[in-house]
């Protein structure tokens, strides 16, 4: 046992809040991410409150149209830039590590610099927002709108940094991620058998390092429109608004997969689990997450079919768009038939999961539809969208998400989740979702725009508008549950067993929750399924020093061992340095001085973080 | 917890390596991924400006080549201390990191200077017209790695003439030196956008 003691001394961080703050652990970080993800949902489900009341009734007026406009704007910015990407980078944050067989993230101070950054950036837009200079240009915030002429003042520029502060924490979790599952793996985890989140988790990293730029760029443009003149997005003096649209969707268009691939390998692990069986079609799940990490880069044209594109261009987008279709769907296949053929336990996050087999396919269905041209120039910016994206968005990834946040609950905390409770959570939000978001395919058909704060009463929209806000109440109704459900487990003294599912992968081969150091030596594996293989124990290396932190460094592809890495200890500075570019972000809203002035405290910051440290040095200087 | 038996011992592998198996150096190719995507986007806005005009640039003086060129001469010729740099890394020679670390912070400079210069003779302001945002962008984003990577290597340079550099500080210079190959490459692309395309484009 002494080996336990003196790692759990080498990896703890120090008591109280200097510890807190400094921590460089995975956990502790994907759980502070998970939570303030969460936060953000819920208000931006707030948000949603107001204008569903708002549109209950014909000419309703709970609130203007200029609130409105940041209403909806701050709903959208919320979900996608504030909630959807970082909580899949939060449950891979505390799962992939694990998942991976090693004792931390690779890069742990950048990990906990951009949970600092992501956090100052949500708080920075929020703060806006309650001072009436929120965005309110939608979260696709089109020029000429979001222009200087249009969009006089400071709203949009908050906007466009919150963009910043979000993309920056993306980047950053996406090379860890990349990082850790390509040279992290337990030996033996080859390519080959890796585990089917790790995956998606690794793709979809790929994803974000070659998409979000486009958004970050497209970003600064903006903001040097506005604040020093610059005329990329300005017709007048040669500019092009149509180049926003261009690097927007570039981004925005991946940036819909970036969201539903970690939840198709959620998806894949709790199918696998609850159908007590190996995950069928691995092969071709593999290379159908792959295929959509690349096509969804051919799609993003397909957002401006209205702009008037050549018609040859809009040929191959709606063709690219059709194609895409094609990998969701073997992947919808394969898991039919693992729950088919395996002996499937109806616990909620399989519930979840099926729950995702059908919003997801209702989804995909109105997306072919609108892939093709005629059809989406009738349907452009009506209700039908709102429903469409709805249904692929919640239905592709939220109810994957939330299946495996009971999945994996009594991994974070060692206690399980009320089951009564979970199923009473699915049925609500079901129910609530499809009582929402159902009823504005038919208004949209009927020709409700988007984004209107209100509508005449002749207009014949009054009962499925009624019903969406009924419905979205449900959903609240639901939340309510989860919450309460969360709570109380929380406070019980009830603990789960160490791997309650049964579950294959060796996260579950770690305490629940997992020691500080997550595993005392480094396993090794010999199947795709490795706690199944190896009922009794698990075969492990020893060798890691237990006076430092220390990971295994393997290949890439055959995750054989290459070398002993040190890993950095709890540091203050990547705070520090959040905190430097913090001023420089918000200062830069004002004058562009504030990039110069504000590199001073981050490159300091920086300095200091990147100093050379006790506990990395290369054995040679030692002896 | 699933109980481990212990099949074997990883204790004698080396805790330092060169290239691909040091994390530093996938980090550092991450992020080259990153901004090198950044770039391409630019170059992509910089050719979409493009086919919106008759002429290229649209009215006025395209720059002038004298700095521009003197700065990519000056960038070419440093990969000289830079490869060597990178192998007296490898071989662990100090004498020569500490050297060839302070040379390279010296050229650094001395090509801040020179695009000091290059601002001016672009012959078009970012607020002029598009044309001229777009080059000042591709120019603006090129001096933040010329900088960073300055600082980068004065850091560097302090760090190994305080401490004689153990294998994980020397890994790190190597990929510096990597990182210098990624801004001189971006830069000979900038310098066919910046200086040669316009007035010879359309």
């Amino acid at each position: 046992m002494n080996t336990a003691r003196e790692l759990d001394a080498t990896w703890a961080d120090a008591p109280g809040w200097r510890g807190w703050i400094a921590t460089v652990d995975h956990k502790r970080i994907g759980r502070r991410y998970l939570v303030t993800a969460f936060v953000f949902f819920i208000m931006g489900g707030i948000l949603a409150l107001v204008m569903r009341t708002q549109l209950a009734y014909p000419n309703g007026h709970v609130v203007g149209p200029d609130r409105y406009n940041q209403l909806f704007s701050m709903h959208g910015s919320s979900m996608m830039f504030l909630f959807a990407v970082p909580v899949m980078e939060a449950v891979a944050v505390y799962i992939v590590p694990l998942m991976c067989g090693t004792r931390n993230i690779a890069f742990p101070r950048l990990n906990a610099f951009s949970y600092w950054i992501y956090l100052f950036g949500g708080i920075m837009i929020y703060a806006a927002f309650f001072l009436n200079v929120g965005p309110e240009t939608g979260w696709f915030s089109y020029v000429p709108l979001a222009g200087p002429q249009f969009s006089p003042g400071k709203r949009t520029d908050f906007w466009a940094q919150m963009i910043t502060f979000t993309e920056v924490a993306a980047l950053a979790v996406a090379i860890e991620l990349i990082v850790t599952i390509l040279k992290m793996r337990a030996p033996g985890m080859t390519l080959a058998r890796m585990p089917l989140f790790l995956w998606s988790m690794l793709v979809t990293s790929f994803m974000v390092v070659f998409a979000m730029p486009a958004v970050m760029l497209a970003s600064s443009f903006l903001i040097m429109d506005r604040l020093v003149g610059t005329h990329y997005y300005n017709a007048a003096e040669g500019g092009d608004p149509l180049l926003w649209q261009h690097l927007f969707w570039f981004f925005g268009h991946p940036e819909v997969y970036i969201i539903f691939l970690p939840a198709l390998g959620m998806v894949s692990s709790i199918t696998q689990t609850f159908a007590r069986r190996p995950v069928f079609g691995r092969l071709a799940l593999v290379v159908s997450l792959v295929a959509t990490g690349f096509l969804a880069f051919g799609l993003w044209v397909h957002h401006m079919f209205a702009t008037g594109l050549p018609r040859m261009g809009n040929s191959f987008y709606t063709a690219a768009s059709m194609m895409i279709a094609l990998p969701s769907g073997v992947q919808i296949f394969c898991w039919m038939v693992t729950l088919g053929t395996g002996r499937p336990k109806f616990s909620t996050p399989l519930l979840f999961v099926i729950g995702f087999f059908i919003t997801f396919v209702l989804g995909g269905l109105t997306g072919v539809m609108q892939a093709s041209v005629p059809l989406d120039l009738q349907l452009h910016d009506t209700y039908f969208v709102v429903a469409h994206f709805h249904y692929v968005l919640i239905g592709g990834s939220v109810f994957p998400l939330f299946g495996a946040f009971f999945y994996w609950f009594p991994k974070f905390t060692g206690k399980a989740l009320n089951e009564t409770a979970g199923k009473w959570t699915f049925w609500l939000f079901f129910t609530g979702f499809n009582v929402t978001f159902f009823p504005m395919h038919i208004a949209g058909l009927q020709g409700m725009p988007r984004r209107v704060y209100t509508y005449p009463g002749d207009m014949g929209w009054g009962l499925w508008n009624l019903m969406s806000t009924a419905g979205s109440y449900l959903i609240a109704i639901s939340m309510l549950v989860f919450i309460v459900n969360v709570v109380r487990t929380l406070r019980s003294r009830e603990t789960a067993a160490e791997n309650p599912w049964d579950a294959p992968d060796l996260e579950w081969a770690a305490a629940s929750p997992p020691a500080k150091y997550n595993f005392a030596a480094v396993p090794v594996v010999t199947s795709d399924t490795p706690l199944w293989t190896e009922r009794d124990a698990l075969g492990a290396l020893s060798g890691l020093r237990d006076d430092r932190p220390e990971v295994l460094i393997t290949s890439a592809v055959e995750a054989a061992p290459q070398i002993r890495w040190g890993m950095p200890s709890p540091s203050v500075w990547p705070l520090v340095t959040a905190l430097g570019l913090t001023v420089m972000f918000v200062w830069s809203i004002f004058t562009p001085w504030g990039i110069v002035w504000g590199a001073i405290p981050f490159a300091i910051g920086a300095t200091v973080w990147f100093w050379p440290k006790r506990s990395q040095p290369g054995l040679e200087s030692e002896s | 917890m699933r109980p481990l038996r212990i099949t074997g011992d990883i204790g004698g592998l080396p805790d330092h390596a060169f290239g691909p198996a040091s994390l530093g150096w996938w980090g550092t190719v991450g992020f080259m991924l990153i901004e090198g995507m950044a770039f391409l986007l630019a170059a992509g806005a910089y050719f979409y400006l493009m086919s919106d005009e008759s002429t290229w640039p649209p009215g006025g003086q395209p720059p002038s080549l004298l700095y521009g060129t003197l700065f990519t001469a000056l960038a070419v010729l440093s990969e000289a201390p830079n490869v060597w740099l990178s192998r007296r890394t490898h071989a662990g020679d100090v004498r020569a990191i500490r050297i060839g670390l302070w040379i390279m912070v010296a050229i650094g400079v001395a090509l801040m200077v020179i695009r000091g210069f290059e601002f001016g003779a672009l012959n078009v302001r970012w607020h002029d017209n598009a044309y001229g945002s777009i080059l000042w962008a591709l120019m603006l984003m090129h001096t933040v790695h010329i900088a960073t990577d300055l600082y980068d290597t004065v850091v560097l340079a302090v760090i190994v003439a305080l401490h004689a550099p153990d294998s994980r500080k020397r890994s790190d210079v190597a990929d510096n030196v990597m990182y210098w190959h990624f801004v001189v490459v971006t830069w000979l692309a900038i310098y066919v956008l910046v200086y040669l395309l316009p007035g010879h484009a359309k």
